[in-house]
């Protein structure tokens, strides 16, 4: 093909093809041995959720590639990783469903499931036949707490999030001369939200942050005016969120709007703080902060998969890393186990001190399934960009906090 | 005598199918099948035997769901005891609905709003109290035994639900012979000439519908049993109800085995169109196509397919 | 509770209800006309938006400026499905109206999730974040545009209906659909032009609301329950009771809102609604049927 003048004849070209199966039939013959490994990826394509579905789902199939490239699973003959892609529709029906379809078609492992109310009933289904499950996201802590013993979470639940949401904000608060002395909660009203706004009303307090209300939304809510207008009538330093995408961004937009004026906007697991909110809605996002899954900024393969991600036109969100991380643990616990055997991979898996990630977490710690070792981190949007704020080792700047005041 | 012989024979075949096919995936498939047939008769009975269409039918499901999780989870109380208090449940929120609405002469659109409006208020209120858990929904603890209505193999919830759905085409059947049903049928067809041959049209309509509220409410207390979690929005929601008018209008509105050939179909749809691709939104492109197409071509659902063919026969 | 936040909810509320006003005017005619629950009304309206929305960020068209332009491709995109899809496969029959616009609008919605991703997007324009003071509360300027627009058209619209032919036929059509046949009308004409007149509504109602909201596939839902909540509360097919029904709505939601908490507040709008329709079984507007 190098030189222009060229032409492919006939015969040439049905010698080459003859030949072509010669030439690649070795490699084939060789892998032919070792049989590849189904990974059952079970999210919702689908309704609601399916923007952080598909995301997930990317991010998996990242990791999957690249496993492959680098010549598949080791310890089992360099077999490969073989994606089946499920749709769980956000249902808990359609979610077993596609458990027990990937079963029959002899899946190794799982992961999923986005939402709790999926991953409750799908790790359950799994757990029959000893099935690894991974979840990449589903901040439920029950779905780990009920001692099954196929599943396993690499990400902290939340938990742990609000512990590090705490911890970070009682040093950044510390640091800023005690800014903020008092808040108001804003959360969704599903499992999510409820639960982590329980806890930090009950951890507030621990940093010299009193609780002035507790205020909760339905899903959807198509306006916050009136929650706005509260806000402002309670005069409180900090307003903490824990919602949904379009609800945080369409809350924050309303905050803005209405020029309440704060020391800061916290959120934890804020489900719109991504780049796309600070590239679309720039005024509002700057000097939010937010305690989130996010990568470790001075990771090198990190900012590497976000390019990739960001020059396909897509989003490096925290669906995206998690994911791809959760097959990356996977993949490690079936290179120590050596074989698909479901008890040895869930043996491997328990037993992982896997460090190869890219987030802020430490060496791999599971106990009843949990990373232990894993960690949020606290972010804060600038105009154009978003930085880490805290752990401090993480850290890419230090907070704007307060934040300027409107007038 | 032939008049028995399509349910036997859907009886027997039912019985045989977990023999047969015996991977959980098909007794799965079975089970969820069965679940929606179950449903939709429950819907079914009133908005096609009685003609009382329904939007909220999900207020009897979650009611059922809610009520024998409770009991169970927060006082102890047995499952298969929690079924018939949910049954009693859901007649009972079946007949208030029904005696509020009809005293006050709500009819067609008005009535399928309103019970909408119920099904949204039972699950705002579900969402807010303490006792159901709220937002972060009901987890039934793991304690795998047929005694606890928590089968170890999916095959006792097959028998289980077969049970009720062979149950809930019983009544419907029943519907079909009895003086009941043809009371309601008459309603159906023109309200006030029911009421001019002295039939009590509140009373008959207060009474379907705390029936069908009943067999739905039974169907909510498997959903939970089976899945082991619920949350306002899984067994409130606008999809619950929509799935369950859905089942019965492919099927065949007001036919007794209309909702167990839309069950099936509709159920083998979602499946097999999930199969089919993994592009994003394409299988319900093509779900909601299949539709379409169903219904332009049996604007009576699918059981004509089953009536030209015997219809022939005879001839 | 302190007066100032009183009187700014009960702006807040009004301001609101115009904008369910907007969703459920297009649906009280198509309700009023055909008698039936038309399902793809939320995806309709949700196309409605993304086309708005490239229209902003591909050809820097402004929404309001796109108005007369989405408002004569909703109406072709609206009369041709009737034509296309429901009037003919519907054979007459109300129930199957309802089921075909039940698959439209999974279809709609999906095929919006396979082209457009299912991320929700925003859009910033020169105003939307402009304040306007309007007694004790601050205003965003496209909620006020919104509200204005929405008595408009109501306005525009009972106009149509009382006094130009077409809309004497829609009436007529309404009414007692053999009558009409036997006096000349054509019906299935007629059906959908009053079809084609409820979907170019949301032609004008999506330019409104992105300014101020995000559009994603499924932001249909968010309107579409409300909306029938609205039209069967005002009286079917009377846009005065759509008008009036809606801002009660967003009166009730509001208020509700602020005594009981946002996540409870939302079950005013359901007790509301069952309240009034047990004291008036046909809605606030309605006539006899």
């Amino acid at each position: 093909m190098s030189q222009p003048s060229h032409r492919l004849t006939r015969r040439g070209f049905i010698g080459a093809a003859a030949a072509a199966p010669v030439a690649f039939g070795v490699p084939t013959l060789l892998q032919a041995q070792a049989r590849p490994i189904k990974v059952g990826l079970v999210h919702p394509i689908t309704g609601f959720l399916a923007y952080s579905g598909g995301q997930c789902r990317m991010g998996a199939m990242m990791a999957i590639e690249e496993i492959n490239a680098a010549g598949g699973i080791k310890s089992m003959g360099g077999a490969k990783l073989e994606a089946l892609l499920g749709d769980n529709q956000a249902k808990p029906e359609v979610g077993v469903s596609v458990v027990e379809q990937m079963q029959e078609a002899g899946v190794s492992a799982y992961i999923g499931c986005f939402s709790s109310a999926v991953a409750l009933p799908a790790t359950q289904a799994a757990a029959k036949y000893n099935t690894p499950f991974v979840i990449d996201v589903g901040a439920s802590d029950n779905i780990v707490n009920r001692g099954l013993r196929n599943v396993f979470r690499l990400k902290p639940g939340f938990n742990a999030c609000v512990d590090d949401a705490i911890a970070g904000l009682g040093e950044i608060n510390k640091a800023a001369g005690s800014a903020a002395k008092s808040a108001v909660l804003v959360h969704e009203e599903s499992e999510f939200g409820t639960g982590t706004a329980k806890l930090l009303a009950g951890k507030l307090p621990s940093i010299g942050i009193e609780v002035r209300e507790v205020m909760k939304h339905a899903n959807p809510t198509r306006d916050f005016a009136n929650l706005a207008l509260r806000i402002r009538g309670l005069k409180p330093d900090l307003v903490v969120m824990s919602n949904y995408q379009n609800e945080y961004v369409l809350l924050a937009r309303t905050l803005h709007q209405q020029k309440v004026d704060l020391a800061g906007m916290f959120s934890v697991l804020g489900g719109g703080f991504n780049y796309k909110f600070v590239k679309e809605l720039p005024d509002v996002a700057q000097y939010m902060i937010d305690t989130n899954h996010w990568f470790d900024p001075t990771n090198a393969r990190a900012q590497a998969m976000k390019k990739r991600v960001e020059a396909k036109g897509d989003l490096f969100t925290f669906e995206v890393y998690l994911a791809y991380n959760a097959v990356k643990f996977l993949a490690d616990g079936m290179e120590r186990a050596g074989s698909a055997d479901k008890e040895k991979v869930n043996a491997a898996l328990a037993a992982s001190t896997w460090s190869d990630h890219f987030m802020p977490y430490g060496p791999t710690r599971m106990v009843n399934g949990q990373n232990t070792g894993g960690k949020a981190a606290i972010l804060q949007a600038s105009k154009t960009d978003i930085d880490v704020i805290w752990p401090t080792r993480f850290a890419s700047t230090k907070a704007v906090f307060p934040k300027p005041r409107f007038s | 005598m032939s008049a028995w012989r399509v349910p036997v024979a859907l009886l027997a075949v039912a019985l045989a199918y977990p023999l047969v096919f015996r991977t959980n995936f098909a007794i799965n498939f079975g089970v969820l099948v069965l679940f929606f047939a179950v449903i939709g008769q429950a819907w079914n009975i009133a908005g096609g035997f009685a003609g009382q269409l329904s939007f909220g039918h999900a207020v009897f499901f979650g009611t059922g769901a809610y009520c024998s999780t409770i009991l169970h989870v927060k006082l102890g109380i047995n499952p298969w005891l929690g079924l018939w208090a949910s049954a009693a449940a859901g007649a009972l929120v079946g007949a208030f609905i029904a005696a509020l609405s009809f005293r006050f002469g709500l009819k067609g659109s008005y009535f399928a709003l309103i019970t909408l409006a119920f099904a949204e208020a039972f699950r705002i209120l579900t969402n807010a109290v303490e006792f159901t858990g709220g937002g972060l929904g009901l987890l039934i603890p793991l304690k795998r035994s047929a005694a606890n209505f928590q089968f170890p193999e999916r095959i006792g919830f097959y028998y289980t639900i077969l049970a009720l759905a062979a149950l809930s085409i019983a009544i419907a059947l029943w519907l079909k012979r009895s003086r009941f049903g043809a009371r309601l049928a008459a309603i159906r067809e023109n309200e006030d000439a029911a009421r001019a041959l002295g039939i009590d049209t509140f009373r008959e309509k207060v009474k379907i519908m705390a029936l069908s509220g009943a067999l739905c409410a039974a169907g909510g207390t498997f959903y939970a049993q089976y899945f082991l979690y619920i949350d306002p929005v899984v067994v409130f929601g606008a999809d619950k109800s929509v799935e369950m008018l859905l089942v019965s209008m492919i099927g065949g509105t007001g036919t007794v085995y209309g909702p167990l050939i839309g069950a099936f179909l509709l159920t083998l749809v979602g499946e097999g169109t999930r199969a089919l691709t993994n592009a994003q939104g394409l299988s319900l492109i093509i779900y909601g196509g299949l539709l379409i197409v169903i219904i332009a071509f049996l604007p009576n659902g699918l059981i004509d397919l089953f009536k030209l063919r015997w219809g022939r026969r005879r001839a | 509770m302190d007066a100032t936040i009183l009187g700014a909810a009960v702006i807040n509320g009004l301001l609101l209800g115009g904008s369910y006003a907007l969703v459920a005017v297009g649906l009280t005619l198509i309700y009023g006309v055909l008698h039936i629950i038309n399902f793809a009304h939320g995806s309709m309206l949700m196309l409605a938006m993304y086309g708005v929305y490239f229209l902003l960020v591909k050809a820097q068209v402004d929404p309001y400026a796109a108005i007369p332009l989405m408002v004569v491709v909703m109406y072709a995109a609206g009369y041709g499905m009737y034509r296309a899809l429901i009037g003919r496969f519907s054979h007459g029959k109300d129930e199957n109206i309802l089921l075909i616009t039940l698959g439209l609008s999974i279809v709609l919605e999906n095929i919006a999730l396979f082209f457009f991703t299912g991320d929700s997007r925003n859009i910033t324009v020169s105003y939307s974040d402009r304040m306007i003071e309007l007694g004790p509360s601050l205003v965003p300027l496209p909620k006020l545009v919104s509200f204005g627009a929405s008595l408009l058209l109501c306005a525009a619209l009972a106009w149509f209906i009382a006094r130009t032919d077409t809309g004497r036929a829609i009436r007529a059509v309404a009414k007692e659909r053999h009558g009409a046949r036997l006096v000349g009308i054509d019906v299935e004409k007629i059906l959908a032009v009053s079809y084609g007149i409820g979907i170019a509504c949301l032609g004008a109602a999506a330019c409104l609301l992105v300014p101020m909201f995000y559009v994603a596939p499924t932001v249909g839902h968010l309107f579409v329950i409300v909306a029938f909540t609205i039209v069967v509360l005002g009286g079917m097919g009377s846009f005065l009771g759509a008008l009036v029904g809606a801002l009660l709505i967003g009166l009730t939601e509001s208020l509700s809102g602020l005594f009981l908490g946002e996540a409870l507040g939302q079950i005013g709008i359901s007790l509301i609604f069952i309240l009034i329709l047990l004291f008036r079984p046909t809605g606030l507007f309605g006539g006899g049927r």
